[in-house]
């Protein structure tokens, strides 16, 4: 018996998930274009409601092309399997709303994206779901947090926009010693950079939106389950260790210990808040992903060079990217995201408000706008973009001041990025100089 | 549900219907490392059609308590006390790798009560490579590994599941990671030293299916061949079903195939 090998994430990215199509041997990925699928006979038809076999039903349930892309995020991840969804929001709503309902509490770091934000601060409690926000650098504070109704730990693997390392072994060891699992948004580091599940996380979520389509063109989410968490042996998750009158009565852990989650996910939430994914649109995050690998490799070199091109300006008070020894998280970086801190990076500008939108609107490259993530490098001011909600106490808290500007690094030649910056800095120093 | 066995408690699933012993019961014996799960679509299949299905998780196994039972005799005798506490006295007896030679000396130890019996993915004797018996006892996560290898076509490890959405390599990884410390070892030492396969199946009477992966690495077609020879007394000889394109893991591989071939066999023979 030969030692197992197992794929490495090119050839993974490039053939997870997908076989060469059993009708014409198509190579690339098929768009299944079809919202239904007719049933050979009356028979087979009952046994795909009682799923006693697989297979596609209806696009809002599955969809053999999002299988693709969910079987292969998945293998990326080193997960059981995954869930498409119409973006990174249906993601985080999805494993939310599989694990608890009302009167559920949920521990997250503050420092994330704005969206997430808000669905947890403002929209969550209207239907009962509360959250506690906490320093993730602080584990003490996430053990204070908890509470008997306490259900979910949740962090960014690299809290957006303040570029926070979540110290994943240790916030999954509370949570799991609270016997609630720990979900991580990846979004910003691709499984390329880091695999959440590795390091103790139970459920991973990604903006599909972002790097892994790379293309800008598509929006979409992606759910995986690490299938580690023991529910049964937790005892908080009746949804999932009770029997679900939704769903033939279905206990979906005595069915399934490993896949529980991903089971009662696709079998409730899928089905009945119907955050679906496009066909098209898993389409295009696929082709983007085929090149994930390249394309992270080369977003950390040139984010490297800009970063610490912007480190040497004097009108640049500080640059936070977790790859220069000057972030308090250089170490943990070091550690937990080895071959690159992703391409996500914040500074701050002297001159406050002013010099932050001269600078934006010296550059040329750069785009404008509020996106991470795309091949083309992106620049936002989040004091006035997709930050403008919070107060200015909380913009601290989350690591964001008035001059805080956060860029994307994208893909072009890293000459043609450093004299748009320099540009840019040239029109904030005609600000500064008055 | 759950059956004290030999006053230890055990689970056993049932295919997502209730058990009523006064159908036809087909009992599923899951493989080394493995619980009831690997058998969900054929279970559910089975039970939608008019069979009872008894899916335990061997002792140790997934939620059923005990230790494990070190010896393929010692888990047939189990099977048969687990007929007794479910009140069955006529079964099918289904069993997968490790779980076939179970339900065939199972078959062999109690004629009377065992009507049919479908052997998946089976060779007899079932020596376990050194390498592999090693692993399992000191570095678990290798033997996982090995397995995966070993019991999934290179189709299966790359590209599409029959499952949307979900890694079968992946999910089998975890399955196995679920079993406590000693359950693999003990298993893959219990195939391993079982010598009575050829014999017990000289004492088959009833009819018998033997469902083999057309890629099978780890139980490959040329290597059933004295097993099948051994049935001789099954009548009109043991039925051999190749599973088109699957590997020795053919339920979660093929599991249309796999659950229409055992429904096909318990309905028509
Ligand atoms: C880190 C992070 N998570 C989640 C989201 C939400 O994803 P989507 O826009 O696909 O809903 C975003 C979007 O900006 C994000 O940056």
């Amino acid at each position: 018996m030969t030692q197992p090998r197992t794929f490495g994430p090119e050839t993974l990215a490039l053939h997870a998930g997908q076989s060469p199509d059993p009708a014409f041997g198509a190579r690339a990925a098929p768009i299944y274009f079809t919202t239904s699928y007719v049933f050979p006979d009356a028979d087979h038809a009952a046994a795909l409601f009682n799923l006693e076999r697989p297979g596609h039903v209806y696009t809002r349930i599955s969809n053999p092309t999002n299988a693709m892309l969910e079987e292969r995020i998945a293998a990326l991840e080193g997960g059981i399997g995954a869930i498409a969804v119409a973006s990174g929001q249906a993601a985080l709503h999805l494993a939310i709303t599989t694990l608890m309902g009302a009167g559920g509490h949920i521990v997250a770091s503050h420092a994330l994206y704005g969206g997430s934000h808000n669905l947890l601060a403002y929209t969550l409690p209207r239907f009962g779901i509360t959250t506690t926000f906490v320093d993730p650098r602080n584990p003490d504070a996430w053990r204070a947090a908890v509470r008997p109704e306490t259900r979910l730990f949740f962090g960014e693997s690299l809290g957006n926009p303040g570029l926070d390392v979540l110290d994943i072994p240790a916030i999954a060891g509370i949570a799991h010693a609270h016997r609630v699992p720990l979900l991580v948004d990846a979004t910003l580091v691709t499984p390329c950079l880091q695999r959440p599940l590795a390091l103790g996380a139970d459920l991973v979520l990604h903006s599909a939106t972002k790097f892994l389509g790379g293309h800008g063109v598509a929006v979409g989410g992606l759910l995986v389950d690490g299938g580690r968490f023991d529910w049964e042996a937790s005892g908080l998750f009746p949804t999932l260790t009770e029997p679900y009158d939704g769903f033939h009565g279905m206990d979906f852990a005595e069915e399934s210990p490993v896949a529980a989650f991903l089971l009662r996910a696709r079998r409730e939430g899928l089905r009945d808040f119907g955050a679906c994914l496009s066909p098209m649109n898993a389409f295009q995050i696929l082709q983007g992903m085929e090149t994930l690998p390249l394309r992270m490799r080369a977003h950390v070199a040139n984010a490297r060079a800009v970063a610490e091109h912007l480190a040497a300006h004097p009108l640049v008070a500080h640059v936070a990217w977790p790859g220069l020894a000057s972030h308090p998280d250089h170490a943990l970086a070091a550690r937990l995201l080895p071959d690159g801190a992703g391409s996500v990076l914040s500074f701050e500008l002297q001159g406050g408000r002013a010099a932050g939108r001269a600078f934006i609107e010296g550059l040329r490259v750069f785009s404008h706008l509020a996106n991470v993530g795309d091949a083309k490098s992106l620049v936002i001011h989040p004091a006035s973009t997709t930050h403008f909600r919070m107060s200015a106490q909380d913009l601290a808290a989350a690591g964001i001041g008035e001059g805080t500007v956060r860029l994307s690094v994208g893909l072009e030649s890293v000459d043609d990025l450093i004299e748009d910056l320099n540009r840019g800095l040239y029109a904030a120093s005609r600000v500064v100089q008055g | 549900m759950e059956l004290s066995v030999n006053d230890t408690p055990a689970y056993v699933y049932t295919g997502g219907r209730p058990f009523d012993r006064r159908q036809a019961v087909v009992v599923l014996v899951h493989g080394a490392g493995h619980d009831h799960s690997v058998w969900n679509y054929q279970a559910r299949q089975l039970a939608h059609h008019g069979f009872s299905v008894l899916a335990p998780d061997l002792p140790g196994h997934g939620r059923s308590q005990g230790a494990p039972l070190p010896t393929i005799e010692a888990l047939a005798d189990w099977i048969e006390s687990l007929l007794d506490a479910a009140g069955v006295v006529h079964a099918a007896l289904a069993g997968h790798s490790m779980g076939s030679l179970v339900a065939l000396q199972a078959a062999a130890q109690a004629p009377a009560r065992i009507t049919k019996l479908i052997l998946l993915g089976s060779v007899a004797p079932m020596p376990v490579a050194p390498p592999l018996l090693e692993a399992a006892a000191r570095t678990r996560d290798s033997a996982h590994a090995m397995i995966n290898q070993w019991s999934y076509t290179p189709a299966s490890q790359l590209g599409a599941s029959p499952v949307p959405g979900v890694s079968l390599t992946g999910l089998n990884l975890r399955l196995m990671e679920r079993q406590r410390d000693g359950v693999l070892a003990n298993d893959l030492a219990a195939c391993n030293a079982y010598q009575g396969g050829l014999e017990a199946a000289g004492r088959i009477r009833v009819p018998c299916a033997m469902l083999c992966g057309e890629r099978d690495q780890m139980t490959p077609r040329k290597a059933v061949k004295p097993l099948q020879e051994a049935l001789a007394n099954v009548p009109g000889g043991a039925r051999m079903i190749v599973i088109k394109g699957a590997g020795h893991a053919m339920m979660a591989e093929a599991p249309d195939a796999v659950g229409d071939a055992m429904r096909g066999f318990l309905t028509t023979t």
